[in-house]
């Protein structure tokens, strides 16, 4: 098992990453609900401004390590973890840390889109106001550039002052991406960001991925391993709390060197 | 195939269950039904008859046989008289003229009757007291003598100038008595209130000696002077209103003479045509929501008790909200869930059952003895031992209510917290919000609706409330508005009226039940429309709010 960890550790980084190692979960680290241990011994690198997939049966955990990289789980009641998490070259897990500001630094676009019941405006303003900037000329620069970086702008610029919940889902996932680059953020954390969008909005969604990647570290959780196929460039198996298989995607998928992970992507399980 | 075979089992269950909300439903229209009936028909004109009984019937009005009134209730009752067996139907009449008859209501059985015809020219007459007299118009009486008697030509428009100067003149008494006059009187007790706080800090005679003492003696003396020159006015005013006397004949012979200043209104009963009808209806409806009470409250209308009942709801409103919004929000978002915070919910949800009554003595003990004794001791110590918080006031009641209402807004608040998508609260907290910073930007204005939906219900509660305001502040006739036009404006230790208890208090505290009935029907009514509104209002905006913040896609 400890092999199979070690060999997952790292994926031959192609020499254009600028920093390979930039999100480093190491020390075995592992993840506990209450007592249930739901993620055993993980060490991998996520290089910076790539895309990196995880992809696994239901309740493999992926979701958890996701949500742990800016600590969403921190509002789940009795879990603990072992082990590190260090981002940008810090441990998210450092006392001296405020939760908030590792946030500030992460994005999260969630599986369900949840635009707040406010204008498209205050969606994607609310990072910047709570953190108590409110001049005008700013905001505005601010909801152009995200929007835009969103692929939002054209559809909605008319009506950035009407309601976000008169979107299509397809908008709001993205009107949530724009809020979640809003504040520029290092990395952008995306679960399941397709999995309630038609076909076409998903297509939308993927190519921004696409465009997002030049100035983003994004990690992404997905069921469907098409998807992964299209939109990354690196894909991490998981299965039972275990990292079964890290690698660049083409390898995963094409010629995977495990047979569970080979049995999952060719569709015989999970 | 019968039709037992085709029916689905447990078809006989929707039934029941559809009897349940049909019985329901039945004493709910049933119940509004009657108040709304005989609550609206108080103010419609009655057709006025000229009774004519039977020779040596029993049933003669001071030994006349014939009266004039409108029937108030037709009925069939057993006959308890020896011998018969067979139902009777009685009729009970309003005959009015209270100060002559000694009654305004009469019971007569239909077979002492001999006619009932119609009353050409008769007039009712509403009055400052006794209520209504019912007769026939004969003369007027002017000042130097002169009369003028029905059979001049210039006999009704000469009565309808006299009626209004008259009104003109009552109204003209009661602003200077209670505008004019109440703010002299207003004045001087707060100096007198001045003059006797020097007394207690310095001791009698050397507050005496001080020049300030002295100059609030002076301006009592000047308010005294105004005072006096008002109140000689005001008696004029009155003495006026005697100058001229109406003179009317009752159907039952007896003449009868009313100074026009006594009169408030009049009408022929027999000459309102439909629209005639509709105008008496509306203006007396307007009477009854904007006057003030007379006749222990069973005559004229019930307005301190609307407005009462309206500030009191509101106060408590305002009293209730930041409470149990902050209490739920702390109970649901900040504390540890375990048995404590379980235990305290329990606690809550029994507070709503507790009886009202124990809230009151509560309220009284604590409220207006505690807190308010204290307040007096420390702020109005000057006007003791009058009391002006330690007794039972607007603001107690608000807050004994407010206390009494707080478990249902707690729970309605909680309930409408936990409703709020998780996803809406980890968005917001992926966005580097802080907890609280998500509360007060996201999760507050989500529940908005349905703290709102807590204080429909709290409110509801509490406006028809009567037990605990017995204790803490509410009278059956208060001198003054909690809220008016001397300063500072609101008046939160007054004492005040309450549509409730005057509902009790017309009901069965009243000398007349029989002349309060009407009053009590048309209050049971006002009462529950005021509660309907107010419902309303708070539930129009909460549409608006739930419509803004609408979630659809959780």
């Amino acid at each position: 098992m400890v092999e199979t960890n070690k060999a997952a550790t790292s994926p031959a980084i192609s020499s254009d990453s600028t920093d390979p190692q930039y999100i480093q979960v190491k020390d075995n680290y592992g993840f506990w609900y209450g007592d249930t241990k739901v993620l055993h011994d993980l060490n991998m690198d996520i290089p910076k401004k790539k895309v990196t997939a995880f992809i696994g049966p239901s309740g493999c955990g992926k979701s958890t390590l996701l949500r742990n990289f800016n600590r969403m789980n921190d509002l789940v009641e009795g879990t603990h973890h072992s082990g590190d998490i260090v981002i940008g070259g810090r441990s998210i897990y450092d006392p001296k840390l405020e939760v908030i500001s590792l946030r500030k630094r992460i994005g999260m676009v969630f599986q369900k889109y949840n635009p707040f019941p406010k204008t498209i405006y205050e969606n994607i303003v609310y990072s910047l106001r709570i953190a108590g900037r409110s001049k005008k000329s700013h905001l505005d620069d601010v909801v152009e550039r995200s929007l835009r970086g969103a692929a939002l702008w054209d559809e909605v610029k008319d009506r950035v002052h009407d309601s976000a919940l008169g979107l299509s889902g397809g908008q709001m996932q993205r009107l949530c991406i724009a809020r979640a680059i809003a504040n520029e953020p290092e990395v952008l954390l995306m679960d399941e960001p397709c999995s309630a969008l038609d076909p076409i909005a998903t297509g939308k969604i993927e190519e921004l991925i696409h465009t997002l990647k030049d100035e983003y570290t994004i990690v992404i959780v997905t069921h469907n391993m098409q998807q992964a196929t299209r939109v990354s460039d690196y894909t991490a198996f998981f299965y039972l709390g275990k990292l079964i298989e890290y690698n660049d995607t083409e390898t995963v998928f094409m010629n995977p060197k495990e047979e569970q992970t080979e049995a999952y992507v060719s569709g015989r399980f999970g | 195939m019968s039709t037992k075979e085709i029916r689905p089992k447990g078809e006989n269950f929707v039934w029941f269950t559809g009897m349940g909300l049909a019985l329901g439903l039945l004493m709910v229209f049933a119940l509004l039904a009657v108040i709304f009936v005989n609550g609206i028909t108080v103010f419609w004109p009655k057709e006025i008859v000229e009774v004519r009984l039977k020779e040596g019937s029993d049933a003669e009005i001071q030994g006349a046989e014939a009266f004039a009134g409108y029937i108030s209730i037709d009925r069939h009752v057993n006959d308890i008289r020896p011998g018969k067996v067979e139902q009777k139907r009685e009729l009970q009449f309003f005959v009015g003229n209270k100060d002559v008859y000694g009654f305004m209501y009469k019971f007569v059985d239909y077979d002492q009757i001999e006619s009932m015809g119609p009353t050409p020219g008769i007039i009712e007459l509403e009055r400052l007291e006794y209520g209504d007299a019912i007769g026939y118009p004969v003369s007027l009486t002017l000042k130097d003598g002169t009369k003028i008697s029905v059979g001049d030509e210039n006999f009704e428009k000469e009565f309808e100038e006299f009626f209004k100067a008259a009104q003109d003149r009552r109204k003209e008494i009661r602003h200077l008595e209670k505008k004019v006059i109440g703010r002299i009187n207003h004045k001087m007790t707060q100096l007198q209130v001045k003059k006797r706080t020097l007394e207690r800090k310095h001791g009698d005679e050397a507050a005496q000696a001080m020049s300030s003492y002295i100059k609030y003696d002076d301006e009592i003396a000047e308010l005294q002077v105004d005072y006096d020159k008002l109140a000689a006015e005001a008696k004029a005013l009155r003495q006026e209103q005697h100058d001229i006397q109406f003179t009317y004949r009752l159907a039952t012979g007896q003449e009868q003479s009313l100074p026009m200043g006594e009169l408030t209104g009049y009408y022929y009963p027999d000459r309102l045509g439909f629209f005639g009808k509709i105008t008496f209806f509306v203006s007396h409806l307007w009477d009854f929501v904007s006057e003030n009470p007379r006749e222990a409250n069973t005559e004229g209308g019930i307005f301190p008790a609307i407005f009462g009942t309206f500030v009191m709801t509101l106060l408590m409103s305002i009293a209730v909200m930041p409470f149990g919004v902050l209490a739920a929000i702390y109970l649901r978002e900040y504390a540890k869930q375990g048995a404590f915070v379980r235990a305290i919910r329990i606690a809550i949800n029994n507070l709503a059952g507790v009886p009202s009554i124990v809230y009151g003595v509560f309220g009284l003990g604590f409220f207006v003895y505690v807190l308010g004794g204290t307040i007096d001791d420390l702020f109005f110590s000057s006007r003791l031992p009058t009391p002006t918080f330690g007794t039972g006031g607007i603001l107690w009641a608000a807050l004994t209510l407010a206390l009494m209402t707080v478990p249902v807004v707690v729970v309605a608040t909680e309930e409408a917290l936990s409703a709020v998508p998780r996803g809406m609260r980890e968005a917001s907290l992926a966005c580097g919000a802080s907890k609280w910073q998500t509360i007060q930007r996201i999760v507050i204005p989500a529940a908005a609706p349905g703290m709102l939906t807590g204080l429909v219900l709290a409110m509801a509660r509490g406006a028809g409330e009567v037990a605990p305001l017995m204790l803490v502040g509410v009278v059956k006739l208060a001198p003054a508005l909690p809220i008016d036009g001397i300063f500072p404006y609101v008046h939160l230790e007054r004492k005040f009226m309450h549509l409730g208890f005057h509902i009790y208090d017309l009901g069965f505290q009243s000398p007349d039940s029989e002349a309060a009935k009407p009053m009590v029907f048309a209050t049971t009514l006002l009462l529950i429309v005021l509660v309907v509104l107010l419902n309303l209002s708070a539930i129009i905006i909460r549409n608006k709010l739930k419509k803004r913040y609408k979630v659809g896609a959780f």
